[in-house]
């Protein structure tokens, strides 16, 4: 009874609330004032917000789209497309559905509606049977002269190619708007005649190995870096103010430079006929036609590359060390642990955060460098992105292209969440 | 009404306070080129006659060919090359994909003969979307002052590392490249194209390839080859005709033509779908095809004119007593072993063909 009357009170003030000095609930102006702050704090990040949508989510749901979405087939050829659809592959389509075929072929000919015409199809198809490009744009040219079945002899006698129950799976596959053919591509797979999924010849396989290629080049690269990174660090984190700020200036002058200027510097230096060699033969190590070849090939692309991406490592790996006392060094020596020990077990884990960002900062820039492996690569210092840029430029197959990129995209994924498991990514340090 | 007139009156003011700019880029002709000495023979016989003619400014532009910008530019509406100057294959390609004009042959000026344009031109320049401006090829050359004894004088020369050794300069690349290892291996010119189409003869094509690859430095860009011939970087390397030629003429340069097996190909204008200057864009490409324009073009770079007409009127070099009609790839002296770049093969095969040269390449 007692403890009634004594829990009564609070019990009032929950049911009559706190009115503020305009009459309006606290409660209700609390949350009111809250969510005012929260839609200006929103509101103050939306350029950011929407920068992000535009320039990066946008364009890399677009590169995934476009790599298994490639609507050619039912473009130039819709009706076609939807009557093959149900064809059942066994032999040759019959006459109903060539008859189709033929006039979207009559139709899609006089089409000059850019991605609509003869021409996409005729490339598209290419893509999976090579060669058999000018097969469509010459039936196409004499398909309105075909007015009458049956329309598998006209087309038989136009060529013989036609007789081919795999042209016609084949068309079937590519009339469909989405496709794992680019992906298959990609990974040095294709599709055989019966429709089965094939390694490509071995003289054709290119995409898997350059991949492998850029992998292990990357982590050569960024092995590198580390190692000329570490002790320069250390030495820019320990010498006097003075010193270590000049010596800094060297290592931020070529960060500040150009691309281009860095990489045609190397050029200088490094080809036959350049200052490296030059200083060679000078000085009697090489004969004057026996100069080496250190430009224009993977060594090129290391050196180069190595060069560019050394203060991604340094700034990371100083901005670390600097925060670390010297205290503790002195510390572990006074208590008696070596040089050696004392580094292992005391400095080296307090750089880890450092070496973490490092690591991963030039690591996943490596993956992906395109301008210097371009410039000094070339035959076998190519990397992958110098494929895809082959295929958005020159051969103009996008979609391939886009396979390509997701591709890169989701190995740097995979990459991340390894480097998550293994070090953390709430360990990283980027200064 | 007063609205209207009130709201025409300031759009008339907006234009004409934006409008300078506006006016210069639709009335510049931009007209695309290969760069170098092809575009400055094209800006002394086509741009400057025609800008005296016409009042026409033109804005000359260089790219390195392919059909990706022309693409590009027609798939997002803002079309801003008026004409391009491209190969055939590309020509052939974008055309089929819709990204080029068409062209009425019939509203092409007769030759300065009288020969309707459709008999003029040269058999095979003519396409719905694309008119040809000259013929060019791809030969290989040699330093006359590095080689001294024997000279080099057929493709298998080039390939024989034994007789002529040295560095070789190739275009990178399938194309041409297939078509010289085949003749180089003894099928004649006019047969490479049929042996190509077997999978044994793109076989036979890449094994005479391996015989010099670790020689090899590739170029891509038409002013590398006399480049790095002049630097000594290469002992004999492809090339486009006229950049050698020009450096032999222009530059005094010690430099000899193979014509053996060459690989001769065209060079036409097209105009991209939707250019902002079409019409100016017709009008330009009909004054550089005709008789005169074509052979003045001859006396700058020996690039063989289209036109039959212009032929006779092809003279010396513009500034050098060097007659051009032997240096044209069309001369029949050079035609001997030589055969015409078959675009419909490369069409068909360029993409498959790449793939297995770059896998080569990366080996």
């Amino acid at each position: 009874m007692t403890d009634a009357t004594l829990s009564a009170p609070p019990q009032v003030t929950s049911t009559t609330p706190l009115i503020a000095a305009d009459g309006v609930p606290l409660k209700q102006k609390l949350a009111r004032t809250t969510r005012r702050m929260k839609m200006r704090a929103l509101f103050l990040t939306l350029p950011l917000v929407l920068f992000l949508i535009v320039s990066f989510v946008l364009p890399i749901g677009q590169m995934l789209y476009r790599s298994v979405h490639n609507p050619t087939g039912s473009n130039v050829m819709p009706n076609f497309a939807v009557q093959i659809e149900n064809w059942d592959g066994q032999g040759l389509p019959s006459d109903d559905i060539i008859e189709t075929f033929v006039k979207d072929m009559a139709a899609a000919r006089k089409n000059r509606e850019v991605g609509k015409t003869i021409g996409n199809l005729a490339t598209r198809v290419n893509y999976e049977i090579p060669g058999s490009r000018s097969l469509f744009t010459k039936t196409a040219r004499r398909a309105d002269k075909i007015t009458e079945g049956p329309y598998m002899a006209a087309l038989i006698e136009i060529d013989k190619k036609w007789d081919n129950p795999n042209l016609w799976l084949t068309l079937q596959r590519v009339t469909k708007d989405f496709t794992i053919s680019f992906y298959l591509a990609a990974t040095d797979r294709k599709f055989d005649e019966a429709g089965s999924i094939v390694r490509a010849d071995e003289l054709y396989r290119i995409y898997l190995p350059i991949l492998w290629k850029t992998i292990w080049l990357s982590a050569l690269i960024t092995a590198l870096c580390f190692i000329i990174a570490y002790p320069v660090s250390y030495l820019l984190s320990t010498l006097p103010l003075r010193t270590s700020n000049l010596l800094m200036i060297l290592v931020l002058l070529p960060f500040w430079t150009s691309l281009l200027v860095r990489t045609s510097a190397w050029i200088a230096m490094l080809q036959t006929e350049g200052i490296i060699n030059n200083v060679f033969v000078y000085l009697g190590f090489i004969d004057d036609n026996q100069r080496i070849q250190m430009i224009y090939n993977m060594t090129g692309t290391v050196i180069a590359m190595v060069h560019i991406l050394l203060p991604f490592m340094i700034l990371p790996l100083f901005s670390v060390m600097k925060t670390i006392p010297p205290s503790y060094m002195r510390a572990a020596r006074s208590m008696g642990a070596s040089g050696t020990y004392s580094f292992r077990k005391v400095y080296f884990p307090q750089t880890v955060p450092g070496i973490a960002a490092g690591t991963l900062l030039v690591f996943i820039l490596a993956i992906g460098y395109y301008i210097t492996p371009a410039l000094v690569g070339g035959n076998d210092g190519l990397l992958i992105s110098n494929l895809i840029a082959d295929h958005i430029k020159k051969t103009l197959n996008w979609s391939l292209g886009a396979a390509l990129g997701t591709i890169l995209l989701v190995v740097v994924l995979i990459f991340y969440w390894l480097y998550n498991k293994l070090v953390g990514v709430d360990n990283l340090k980027f200064g | 009404m007063k609205l209207t007139k009130l709201l025409a009156s300031t759009a008339v003011g907006v234009a004409i306070a934006f409008g300078s700019v506006a006016a210069q880029a639709a009335g510049d002709l931009t007209v695309v080129s290969w760069g170098g000495a092809y575009t400055k023979s094209q800006v002394e016989a086509y741009h400057k006659p025609y800008i005296a003619k016409t009042g026409v400014n033109i804005k000359s532009e260089d790219y390195n060919g392919g059909i990706a910008e022309i693409k590009a530019q027609v798939e997002a509406g803002n079309v801003t090359w008026d004409i391009v100057d491209v190969e055939l294959s590309d020509a052939i390609r974008a055309c089929d994909e819709g990204l080029l004009e068409t062209i009425d042959h019939s509203t092409l000026p007769a030759g300065a003969d009288g020969t309707p344009a459709t008999e003029d031109f040269i058999q095979g320049t003519l396409y719905d979307c694309a008119v040809a401006n000259i013929v060019w090829t791809t030969i290989y050359a040699y330093d006359k002052e590095k080689i001294t004894g024997d000279a080099p004088k057929t493709m298998a020369d080039f390939f024989d590392l034994a007789k002529f050794p040295g560095k070789r300069g190739l275009r990178k690349g399938a194309k041409v490249n297939l078509e010289f290892a085949l003749i180089a291996d003894g099928v004649p010119a006019q047969e490479v194209y049929g042996v190509l189409a077997t999978p044994e003869g793109v076989d036979r094509a890449f094994a005479k390839l391996d015989t010099i690859k670790s020689e090899v430095v590739w170029w891509e860009a038409g002013a590398q080859p006399p480049q790095m011939l002049a630097d000594g970087e290469v002992a004999m390397t492809t090339a486009y005709n006229g950049r050698i030629f020009n450096a032999v003429a222009g530059e005094d340069k010690p430099f000899e033509i193979v014509w053996d097996g060459h690989v001769w190909d065209l060079d036409l204008w097209v105009i991209p779908k939707g250019a902002k200057n079409k019409e100016a864009a017709l009008d330009f490409l009909k004054f550089s095809t005709e008789t005169e324009q074509l052979a003045k073009q001859a006396s700058y770079i020996s690039y063989g004119p289209a036109r039959k007409s212009s032929a006779p009127l092809v003279g010396k070099y513009h500034n050098k007593d060097i007659d051009m009609g032997p240096q044209m790839p069309t001369d029949p002296a050079n035609l001997t072993n030589a055969v015409q770049n078959n675009f419909e093969f490369w069409a068909d095969n360029a993409d498959q063909l790449n793939e297995r040269f770059n896998a080569w390449l990366a080996k």
